[in-house]
């Protein structure tokens, strides 16, 4: 008795005992940054801080569009005139978006301006509309802004300051400044942090220990008095231009500590991988390996912990044209805004110059969250 | 640490050196500015006096040495001696920066605790959130807001570290209370944020502690819970109250030097700002060293006394492999 020898006619399939379904299928096969984008679209406030950011970049872009008023257009007759407020309805009437004219009086008592809403002068706000002309990022002239005030009226939506300039339009000005200056800075700061770490741990020996050493000196040294000298010591007879650059460069000079740190101990474990051992024995220079092979395992973790130091530059930013040493005019920074606010007794009078510390703070807490939001993100172990 | 003393004297001694010119010319260019005569005679004779015609090597080693023996230069802009001048500046910002960590530990011990053993409750999350907002707000922009409204809703001002009448007067028993009552409000300001990255990782460590075995098997054996607490996780967790000290100083330097500027305190950070912008380079490098040294020591201390509490530090000994 022999049983017949069975075969399958069927195509052999090794997948046959564990079939994936496509959505397992996509999973196994998506790339790392997939991965990453899956993951942080989990993280609510980590997305919505995304698109604050997102929003207030893209304001960066189109600034000249976006402020009602030019940067340095003073209104004369309305030197701190408090801010206007938005109505729908006057006497119960839908007009649209408006704002009421402002009448000025000065207090013969106490000498102080005092503003009042003008009833009857009803001020609609046009959209997409010919207002002051501009040129935008400095070369290309138009005039077409997102809003601007009526013909003949003013629209102030938070105040003016102390040579009748709207606050709200210098702000939309600042961010081009602010937040650049943090971008800026951490390319730097990279550039830099990658070098010396990466040489650190790719060569360890004496090479790490040299710069180990630096990096704790470097730390150990309070960040804003050191700031403060440097920028102290920035020729008082450069432009503003070159003054903005040599911020930046000050900024990141001190802030590549933390990320040499970083990928100096990544470097270390990763350099006695395998792979690592390879590219060596098939004659790929230090820098080819360190750059091709090295870097790429940890991208995302550098990423991640870049956006969380971007705005401690912002903030180091703020901090230093707040006291003077750091950004001059004409360049306006959030942080130049608000040297006004310097001044108690102007700030007790008139509140709304301290505006400025608004977008300071969103965009510091939404860095915050994004960049956490990031880092769990690019953690494989999470 | 004395290495470190050393770089950080010659970085120091770089900055101050690095704006073209030196007080001196500064001086000149103002007097003549002003229509005055200058006699380049007492000119030269002050910058023989003071070093500043030898060559920089020359100039640092005759600060560095004076220094040592307690002489820190003069002080130009104020035509004295920089330790005249500086006065019991250096004294306060230590009292200001001390309070601020003792004021740090005070606070972010308990609320730490608490985060960790309700993890997840409503107090845990309003706690955080808290925390995240003193993280990310800015102490000096704080402090310009607890003054407008200090001002609107008190009518005081809230600046300063003594009644007017003390200033200037020595030391007594009402100005040291005076004192006191001044010095919440800066403490609290640049404590703020060091106080909620301490809350985060005295959470995170108590967290990482409450599920180890140990823990669990005093509370099976029948221990009180607010025992087995103290005794175990808290002992476990307090590390970090010492060893990050060493984190938080350049911090909470950094943030008391500017925000005694916007409070106006007599402490190193005004005079550090206003001898920076007149090039006052004897004095301007004092405090900076000064700051330096205070961070670099607070290290130092603070590694001893880690090794000291907790027996599986060594200092000096190499790990083994």
């Amino acid at each position: 008795m022999t049983t017949k020898h069975f075969v399958n006619k069927a195509p052999f399939d090794p997948n046959a005992t564990e079939r994936l379904t496509p959505e397992q299928e996509r999973y196994y096969m998506a790339t790392q940054w997939q991965l990453m984008w899956w993951k942080l679209k989990r993280h609510k406030l980590a997305m919505i801080s995304g698109a604050v950011l997102a929003f207030m970049y893209l304001s960066v872009i189109l600034s000249e569009f976006l402020a009602p008023y030019a940067l340095t257009t003073r209104n004369t007759n309305f030197i701190y005139a408090p801010p206007q407020t938005i109505n729908f309805f006057h006497d119960g009437e839908f007009r649209g978006p408006f704002v009421y004219g402002l009448k000025y009086q000065l207090n013969m008592t106490n000498l102080k301006r005092e503003y009042q809403e003008d009833k009857q002068s009803i001020q609609r706000i046009r959209f997409f509309c010919e207002g002051e002309p501009y040129k935008f990022w400095g070369h290309v002239a138009a005039s077409t802004h997102l809003f601007c005030p009526s013909a003949n009226g003013t629209l102030f939506l938070l105040g003016t300051d102390r040579l009748g300039r709207d606050v709200l339009s210098r702000i939309i000005y600042g961010t081009r400044i602010s937040l650049t200056v943090g971008l800026l800075g951490i390319i730097f700061s990279f550039i830099i942090g990658i070098t010396i770490g990466g040489l650190a741990g790719y060569f360890g020996g004496w090479v790490d220990n040299l710069s180990q050493r630096a990096i704790e000196i470097i730390r150990s040294f309070p960040e804003l008095p050191l700031w403060m000298a440097l920028s102290a010591s920035l020729p008082v007879t450069w432009s503003p231009i070159l003054i903005y650059f040599g911020i930046t460069i000050i900024l990141g000079m001190l802030d590549w500590t933390g990320l040499a740190r970083a990928v100096r101990s990544k470097l270390l474990s990763l350099r006695e991988e395998d792979f690592a051992l390879a590219a060596q024995l098939m004659g790929a220079k230090p820098q080819r390996i360190i750059v091709r092979h090295l870097l790429p395992s940890f991208t995302s973790h550098l990423i991640a912990s870049a956006t969380l130091s971007i705005p401690s530059m912002i903030l180091g930013e703020t901090a230093l044209s707040f006291l003077g040493l750091g950004l001059r005019p004409p360049i306006t920074s959030w942080g130049v805004l608000l040297t006004e606010a310097q001044n108690m007794n102007a700030v007790e009078l008139y509140p709304w110059i301290m505006t400025p510390v608004i977008p300071v703070i969103i965009v510091v807490l939404a860095f915050n969250f994004f960049g956490d939001g990031l880092r769990d993100a690019a953690d494989p172990y999470r | 640490m004395i290495p470190t003393l050393v770089a950080i004297s010659v970085i120091t001694f770089v900055i101050i050196q690095l704006p073209p010119g030196d007080y001196l010319s500064t001086y000149i260019a103002e007097l003549q500015s002003q229509g005055e005569n200058v006699d380049i005679e007492k000119i030269e004779a002050l910058r023989a006096q003071y070093g500043l015609d030898r060559p920089m090597i020359e100039q640092y080693g005759l600060w560095v040495l004076g220094m040592l023996q307690g002489d820190f230069g003069f002080s130009f802009e104020y035509q004295l001696p920089v330790s005249e001048v500086v006065g019991d500046r250096l004294f306060l910002t230590l009292v200001l920066n001390f309070a601020t960590i003792v004021f740090i530990w005070i606070i972010a011990f308990p609320i730490g605790i608490y985060s960790a053993t309700h993890q997840y409750s409503l107090g845990d999350y309003g706690l955080t959130f808290i925390g995240f907002i003193g993280l990310a707000t800015p102490n000096f922009l704080l402090a310009l807001v607890l003054l407008y409204l200090a001002n609107v809703w008190f009518g005081t001002s809230i600046g300063g570290l003594m009644d007017p009448e003390y200033i200037g007067q020595p030391w007594s028993t009402n100005k040291i209370i005076s004192v006191i009552e001044h010095l919440w409000v800066p403490v609290v300001v640049i404590g703020t944020s060091g106080t909620a990255g301490m809350i985060r990782r005295l959470r995170a460590n108590m967290l990482d502690e409450l599920q180890k075995q140990y823990f669990v098997t005093a509370k099976a054996k029948g221990l009180h819970p607010l025992r087995a607490l103290l005794k175990y996780p808290l002992r476990a967790s307090l590390n970090p109250f010492i060893a990050d000290i060493g984190n938080m100083l350049p911090q909470i330097v950094s943030g008391s030097a500017i925000v005694s500027m916007v409070l106006s305190l007599p402490t190193t950070g005004p005079m550090l700002i206003s001898a920076l912008q007149s090039q006052d380079m004897y004095l301007a490098g004092s405090f900076l060293i000064f700051l330096a040294l205070l961070t670099v020591v607070g290290m130092f201390l603070s590694d001893i006394a880690l090794a000291y509490l907790d027996p599986r530090i060594r200092l000096g000994g190499s790990a083994e492999k």
